[in-house]
């Protein structure tokens, strides 16, 4: 792999790139500037960045005033203020109106490490996705994070952007054929036993795992679905028809976000076992990142057993 | 202001407390107490003060209002029908599901709404929001947030106002429809505001009391409003909750009550009384 960066990291430097062709761009802060690494942007154009203090639930009521006054505002904070304490002013301020804000979650999931609990956020996917007329989209690195920041920039409608504190492998860059489009998923590696559907770092562990049970005989499609909603159901159904069974990975719980996105699609649509791997719906604690990871079994080795076991429940 | 002008807004906001109850009435459902104190706000500004142009209702130069005590939407979409944004016989499809005009407002169906409001604590920030974006742009708009005296409970409020301190939207002014009481009952005994003056003082903002039903008054502090550079004004407009109907005035429990068909006879019967007089007067 070519190096690795997290998505907050990658997501910082998109925005100060996208600001000079896209006057429309401003950048809201809620004293979170150093760790969302919008600091930078801050930096760069002090005229478009408002630091509006530990105040979240302001700074989303003031983005949706600058964009009725036609700016794209970002607010940034942790995904756990962003979607939870804030939740309520995305849904009325922003979502029902319409208004084209990008509400961006870094520190997402147990990848938080140290901070424990309170800050590793499981159901920030959840929490956007529920709300009408959201995009929700969840970069697998920071390639494709690039590539989210100014789609949902483009897309003129409320959105949520889930990035990351930890450092993943850039795996897009060197995927041939690599394009990123909203609403679509991206075909990682091809295979016709089973289907990994996975979104965020787990799609670096999705082909890890891949890599493994390849070794055993078993070939396992993986697809990163940076878009949880708008999902794309068809390739999703297209995976369901050629593999029968699907395993969905995500750093969230295994309620409410991209498991049970697709398990919504496929008891429709087509009827396959679906394995949800991710946070068993518990809480998190301290921990450096990989070892939290680690600990609530969000790693290739586990993903993989979640594999072997699908491929049971598979009919013939 | 000339003693004509007065008489005109007088018109206006009596021809406003007659459309909004009578929208609560046929609705069977809205809030008639907070609706009734804040329409002599609102009459001012959308007739004395604000530049709108009904024929462009988004016109990127426009002055704004935010509605931040979303419920009392009858008076809103009264002075904007009034003011021409839409015909006064929509007002008959308030909270109807064969219309629009939703228990509280909709900016993206309902024309003349600059925000979708109707949570409360939430419109201050999207004022500020819009004054910054004025700032940014250099733009000579001015935005106002109409607030409820119960809904300075809410934490976002003040949040909101440190902000607009923050960066000096002088742009921007605020009025809150002090008619102390909300809908569990007198705001002292919910939670006791405090002295509200000293408190948006101490925000760092340029606080004017007014009465809130003296249309005069209301114009002149707006005018202050609009000469305090560096920092944003409110205005504490002291109001009476249900002003206007003599049996509703002062009675907490009209909060967000409809009045039922013997009470609206007599209510509307009171302000077209009020109404013929000052026509009359006004001959």
């Amino acid at each position: 792999m070519a190096g690795s960066i997290a998505t907050r990291a990658a997501y910082g430097a998109a925005l100060i790139e996208l600001a000079e062709t896209h006057p429309e761009l401003v950048v809201l802060d809620a004293d979170l500037a150093q760790a969302v690494t919008t600091c930078k942007f801050a930096e760069k154009y002090p005229d478009r960045h408002f630091d509006m203090g530990i105040a979240e639930c302001n700074m989303t009521g003031i983005a949706a005033g600058l964009a009725t006054c036609g700016k794209h505002p970002f607010t940034n904070t942790f995904a756990i203020f962003a979607t939870g304490r804030a939740w309520e002013q995305v849904r009325n301020s922003i979502a029902y109106p319409g208004l084209p804000v990008t509400v961006v979650g870094s520190h997402g999931g147990l990848s938080v490490g140290e901070d424990g609990a309170t800050h590793q956020c499981t159901e920030d996917l959840n929490n956007m996705r529920v709300i009408p007329g959201m995009t929700v989209v969840v970069p697998c690195d920071g390639n494709e994070t690039r590539y989210a920041t100014e789609a949902l920039l483009n897309l003129n409608a409320p959105s949520y952007l889930r990035l990351c504190r930890m450092a993943v492998d850039n795996v897009t860059d060197e995927i041939p054929g690599y394009k990123f489009e909203l609403g679509k998923g991206f075909t990682m590696r091809d295979g016709g036993d089973a289907t990994i559907i996975a979104c965020g770092l787990m799609v670096q562990e999705a082909l890890k795992a891949a890599g493994m049970l390849a070794a055993e005989g078993i070939s396992a499609r993986v697809i990163d679905m940076h878009t949880i909603k708008p999902l794309d159901e068809e390739l999703v159904v297209k995976a369901a028809q050629e593999t029968g069974v699907i395993v969905t990975s995500e750093e969230h719980n295994v309620i409410g976000g991209l498991g049970a996105a697709v398990c919504e699609c496929l008891s429709l649509r087509c009827p396959v076992p679906v394995v949800r791997h991710g946070v068993e719906d518990c809480f998190g604690r301290s921990g450096a990142a990989k070892k939290v990871l680690a600990a609530y079994g969000l790693t290739a080795e586990v993903l993989a057993d979640k594999v072997r076991y699908a491929l049971t429940l598979k009919k013939s | 202001m000339e003693p004509k002008e007065i008489q005109k807004l007088a018109i206006t906001a009596t021809k406003g407390r007659l459309l909004g109850l009578s929208a609560i009435h046929r609705a069977a459902s809205g809030h008639t107490g907070g609706s009734l104190s804040v329409m002599d706000i609102l009459t001012v500004l959308y007739f004395h003060e604000m530049k709108v142009n009904p024929e462009q209702p988004r016109d990127p130069d426009r002055d704004r209002l935010v509605l931040s005590k979303g419920h009392c939407s009858p008076a809103l979409y009264a002075v904007l029908a009034l003011r021409g944004f839409f015909p006064v016989e929509d007002m008959q499809l308030f909270r109807s599901i064969d219309g629009h005009y939703s228990g509280h407002p909709d900016m993206v169906h309902v024309k003349g709404v600059d925000m979708s409001t109707g949570s409360l604590g939430q419109g201050l920030s999207a004022a500020v929001g819009m004054a910054l974006a004025g700032k940014m742009d250099s733009k000579n708009y001015r935005v106002y947030a109409v607030l409820g005296d119960g809904e300075l409970d809410e934490g976002q409020i003040w949040e909101a106002a440190m902000a607009g301190a923050k960066y000096k939207v002088d742009n921007l002014c605020a009025v809150v429809d002090y008619n102390k009481m909300q809908i569990d009952g007198i705001t002292d005994d919910v939670m006791p505001l405090g002295d509200l003056h000293a408190k948006w003082a101490a925000f760092g903002w340029n606080v004017i009391e007014v009465d809130g039903h003296d249309y005069a008054a209301l114009a002149d502090a707006l005018d202050q409003a609009k000469a305090a550079k560096g920092k944003p004004t409110v205005i504490l407009a002291h109001t009476i909750k249900g002003k206007g109907v003599s049996f509703m005035e002062r009675v907490f429990t009209w909060h967000g009550k409809a009045p039922n068909d013997e009470q609206y006879a007599q209510a509307k019967g009171e302000l077209e009384a009020h109404l013929k007089q000052l026509e009359e007067e006004g001959k």
